[in-house]
């Protein structure tokens, strides 16, 4: 048996067909140039997504945006093959529609985990299988390590740049084929790496917003699809007030403050909840917007065993990307794919849309989607009798 | 990583600069002259362009002053298009539907595309009753070979229809020119169009050829060369290159037939050894450079990667210059099923393709779609 290559092959790095998803950004870039000079057998693929002509405004254009022409100039520098892989029907499908679903339905989508679950996990790496390659590299920052049940997810080495949150519903499978080359690196050193190598993107600044909204506003896209999203509403109190109007259920997020234009009340006011049904942003205090337990939906497992123990999960939980992790029980649920969560203290802000991603440790053990509130079963936090029995372990 | 010596198998898209032309451009580029300029170095150049303009004409059978030189294919296409139209007043367009894109681009009106049969021959009836329905005079532009499929349209036919309801004709000749003996009086049109690189010259410099008596209102204005029908300083090397190609297409006529075995032996192979295989236009005149090919459940771009990643150059058709792979609108106006359209490829031919090609090219893609 020969020796385990550096991305845990077992053959040499030359004989090693490695697909780098290549986005045009650094990290991406940097991923491609790291494996290229160790030798590997890299091959370049760029996914299109969208109409960069459209999503702009401007006029429709056949082609890409400069995310695109930058992912081929680097390739050039790195001399190595690339391609474009055009994902425009898939991505409006299994992303763009489910995100202007997700807002309509009172919701607050993560569209970044609905590409990685569909176009990037899904058809791109099939894509990769296809020609012939032996892993799917990516620029991500987080960590896949070998245990004695197959490969892992753990956080990044960069706590600032972990992006293990993101990619909470990667399945088994796919998680045995990718890589992530970053997971141990810092960011100001896959710069340096950058420009040792090189590479023309080397200061381009890390991408912020919704890719398919360049422009930022991701209510005009909303309001393009989905049109009766941004039909006016009553703001009703927890304790069952109107307060007033407001602009269409998709403006709002649970937890939000800012914005509301909601004056005369002695306490700030927040979005409790969002029942996109009647048009009812639900708004109330602070404690008002704790919550302790919630439902998961499209949970996805990574830990041992076929899925959650049936007794339970003591984990740490993070509910948004940016948030420190808390102590919490996770049940599995009555449906398939449906879990139970109850936290050990209460939090602020469980956005439904948003995902639920279990950690132990390091490693991350699964999530799952935060479901919308049953309107009937809603009882805030501070008026609840009992608190939920949990067993723990 | 080094990787297998390529081999080319995309000249519909474009091929190698020619040996007679890279000379005649190498002495092209010694000379300072503007074409425009009355002295001796201004003469020199012109000489070179007026040479050139003299072996267009000739390979096409024009007069040497019908021949505008463009800054190439899709530019000479649409001075034909918008410069027609406007010149001789044409009151509606209408363009087979597996037109190149430059062509389709210069359509303004959703009902301005013909279809065409199984096989992608235009629909001769529809095209008659549509020249009955329009006022005349009607601009009709209809192809001589397709770029994806290779297949010849009927267009010294179409001709006598247009003329017959007093119409204009153009036809884009890009891909004909050293593998099919074709020339304006035979096709009866009223004008085409050529492009260097498709047979032998350099990129960027292409020509629309008139019939005598047709006029063309320029696209933009400026210095007024050619005959104040397309303004700008000539493109003296590309043009030295274009016109040396064309004197030497006839040597590519020449190799046609033997082009053609070799297209046909790769043929026999893949359907043989593919029972799914289907080649688009088979039935028809084609090119006998050209396969166009399918096999159901292989995506085209995954064919040309792995092609590619085994040093095989071909194209999946048209391609957007970003590299995205599109479904194929002539495909899809042959009625070609989804699934085949979404998994053809295209492989075209050239007079430096060889035997030992042909077999590195089967060698890769039959295993690719056998699955």
């Amino acid at each position: 048996m020969p020796d385990l290559n550096t991305l845990g092959l077992p053959k040499p790095a030359a004989k090693t067909r490695v697909v780098v998803a290549m986005s045009g950004g650094v990290d991406s870039s940097v991923t491609a140039g790291i494996l290229a000079q160790a030798g590997y057998d890299v091959v370049g693929f760029t996914m299109q997504l969208y109409d960069h002509g459209a999503a702009t405004s401007s006029s429709k254009s056949c082609c890409a945006g400069q995310d695109i022409y930058d992912a081929k100039r680097v390739a050039d520098t790195l001399k190595i093959p690339h391609y474009v892989l055009d994902y425009e029907s898939t991505f409006q499908k299994d992303v763009i529609e489910k995100f202007a679903d997700s807002y309509v339905a009172g919701e607050t989508p993560i569209p970044c985990v609905m590409c990685n679950q569909t176009v990037k996990f899904r058809d791109l790496l099939k894509a990769a299988r296809d020609i012939g390659g032996d892993c799917l590299a990516t620029g991500h920052y987080v960590q896949r390590v070998l245990g004695q049940g197959g490969a892992e997810l753990h956080r990044a080495i960069d706590p600032d740049r972990d992006q293990s949150y993101f990619l909470f519903a990667t399945t088994k499978t796919q998680l045995d084929y990718l890589r992530f080359p970053l997971g141990g690196m810092r960011k100001p050193e896959a710069r340096a790496v950058a420009r040792t190598l090189g590479i023309a993107v080397a200061d381009k600044p890390d991408s912020q917003d919704i890719c398919f909204v360049p422009t930022g506003s991701y209510t005009d896209l909303v309001k393009k699809l989905r049109p009766e999203a941004m039909q006016n509403g009553d703001f009703v109190h927890v304790d069952g007030r109107v307060l007033g109007q407001h602009k269409g259920v998709i403006n709002y997020t649970v937890g939000q403050r800012r914005g509301l234009g909601l004056g005369g009340e002695v306490e700030p006011l927040y979005v409790v909840r969002i029942d996109a049904a009647t048009r009812r942003v639900i708004v109330g205090t602070k404690d008002d917007v704790l919550r302790d337990a919630f439902k998961l939906t499209g949970v996805n497992w990574l830990g041992a065993g076929d899925g959650l123990p049936a007794d339970g999960l003591r984990a740490h939980v993070k509910l948004r990307n940016t948030q420190t992790p808390i102590a919490a029980t996770v049940l599995p649920g009555d449906a398939p794919g449906a879990a139970n969560v109850v936290l050990d203290s209460p939090a602020e802000a469980v956005t439904p849309g948003q995902a639920c991603v279990f950690y132990d440790g390091e490693r991350v053990l699964g999530g799952g989607w935060i479901a919308r509130d049953d309107a009937k079963a809603f009882v805030p936090h501070n008026m609840r009798k009992e608190k939920v029995a949990v067993t723990a372990n | 990583m080094t990787r297998a010596p390529s081999v080319y198998l995309d000249y519909n898209a474009t091929g190698p600069v020619c040996a007679d032309a890279k000379v005649a451009m190498s002495a092209a580029f010694d000379l300072p002259g503007n074409p425009s300029s009355i002295h001796a170095a201004g003469r020199a150049a012109r000489s070179i362009i007026e040479d050139a303009r003299e072996a267009v004409a000739q390979l096409v059978g024009a007069k040497p002053a019908d021949v505008i030189f463009t800054g190439g294919g899709t530019e000479a296409n649409a001075l034909a298009l918008r410069g027609i139209a406007r010149a001789m007043g044409c009151k509606a367009t209408l363009c087979s539907s597996v037109e190149h894109s430059s062509v389709i681009a210069n359509m303004t009106d959703i009902d301005s595309f013909l279809p065409v049969d199984g096989n992608g021959l235009l629909d001769m009836a529809v095209l008659e009753q549509r020249l009955k329905e329009l006022p005349a005079p009607v601009l009709v532009s209809v192809m001589l070979a397709n770029n994806e499929t290779g297949v010849i349209q009927p267009v010294a036919d179409i001709a006598r229809l247009v003329h017959a309801a007093k119409g204009y004709i153009h036809c884009d000749t890009i891909q004909a020119p050293g593998r099919l003996a074709f020339s304006l009086s035979g096709l009866g049109v009223d004008a085409l169009s050529l492009s260097a690189h498709k047979f032998g010259g350099p990129k960027g410099v292409g020509a629309l050829v008139l019939k005598n008596a047709m006029r063309v209102t320029p696209l933009f204005e400026g210095g007024g060369q050619e005959k104040s029908r397309r303004s700008g300083t000539e493109n003296v090397i590309g043009i030295a290159g274009m016109g040396a190609a064309a004197k030497a297409a006839p040597k590519l006529l020449a190799q046609a037939a033997q082009i053609e075995k070799l297209r046909d032996g790769i043929e026999a192979r893949i359907v043989q050894s593919v029972p799914g295989a289907v080649i688009h236009g088979r039935a028809v005149a084609r090119l006998g450079n050209t396969i166009c090919v399918s096999v159901a459940g292989v995506p085209s771009q995954t064919q040309v990667i792995q092609l590619d990643l085994a040093g095989v150059c071909v194209s999946t058709g048209s391609a957007c210059s970003s590299g995205k792979v599109s479904l194929s609108h002539v495909l899809k106006a042959m009625h070609v099923p989804d699934e085949q359209t979404a998994a053809a490829i295209r492989v075209s031919l050239g007079p430096e393709t060889t035997e030992a090609e042909a077999s590195i090219f089967l060698a890769a893609y039959l295993p690719i779609v056998q699955g």
